[in-house]
């Protein structure tokens, strides 16, 4: 027909590619977010509460409180 | 390119009235509908539709036709273009050519936001009443006071956020 010969093109497996490249990646982005998620929220957090309560004196708390006056209870 | 392919649709649905009609003394073109309501309409959703697109063909273009319900190795490449032309309006790269639209589009949405913007802010002065005691900032200041005073969230939210020895926020 016309002057050059064009490569043919790929005529099978383009699902089969396509879902092996999108399943991978699914993969990796899943893992790569919860491996986030654990070491930047998860883990904080828990740091965050054991920070608080290692040296936490809840009479004190509670006097401090009391003393700001919002109890009715306990003036 | 959806309104497009709802105008194609819409004109699809009263097509059989509008392609009986044939302009006289039609340019040699010759598709003879009057332009812009074509029952034709290159789509790439619908890519071999019922009707050519060039139903009034001269001689030169019947002879061709003839010639094409012979063996198609004898066609040269411009016949072979020129059957093309005459079965469809566009090729796909040319129907699929991207276009300017999307700026006018743009335009007018955020054209849109600003008259809302503009209507919202008239209405903020002149249709609004006043706002009640509870949103003043004398109150608000003392309901953060109660608030702290609570030790609300005091391990990451609120509370954690203000120093108590300094009365002040955190930095």
């Amino acid at each position: 027909m016309t002057s050059s010969a064009l490569t043919k093109p790929q005529m099978r497996g383009l699902l089969a590619k396509r879902l092996r490249f999108h399943i991978v990646g699914a993969f990796a982005v899943s893992l790569g977010v919860a491996a986030f998620y654990k070491f930047a929220v998860a883990e904080q957090r828990k740091k965050a509460y054991a920070d608080f309560y290692r040296n936490y004196d809840s009479m004190k708390d509670f006097e401090e409180m009391k003393k700001a006056g919002i109890f009715q209870s306990a003036k | 390119m959806f309104f497009r392919a709802a105008w194609s649709l819409v004109l699809r649905k009263t097509g059989p009235g509008i392609r009986g009609m044939h302009s006289p003394g039609s340019a040699a073109h010759g598709e003879g509908k009057m332009p812009p309501y074509t029952s034709y309409h290159a789509q790439r959703t619908y890519p071999m539709p019922d009707e050519p697109f060039c139903t009034e063909l001269n001689a030169e273009q019947r002879a061709l036709k003839e010639k094409e319900k012979g063996s198609w190795t004898q066609l040269s490449h411009a016949e072979k273009v020129a059957l093309y032309r005459l079965q469809f309006h566009e090729t796909f790269a040319e129907m699929n050519r991207r276009s300017n639209e999307w700026k006018t589009v743009m335009g007018c949405v955020f054209f849109f936001f600003g008259l809302t913007a503009l209507l919202i802010w008239w209405q903020r002065v002149y249709v609004f009443p006043e706002k009640p005691i509870t949103l003043t900032d004398e109150w608000k200041a003392q309901q953060l006071q109660r608030v702290l005073d609570m030790k609300g969230n005091p391990v990451q939210g609120l509370a954690s956020r203000w120093d108590y020895e300094k009365k002040e926020w955190k930095k």
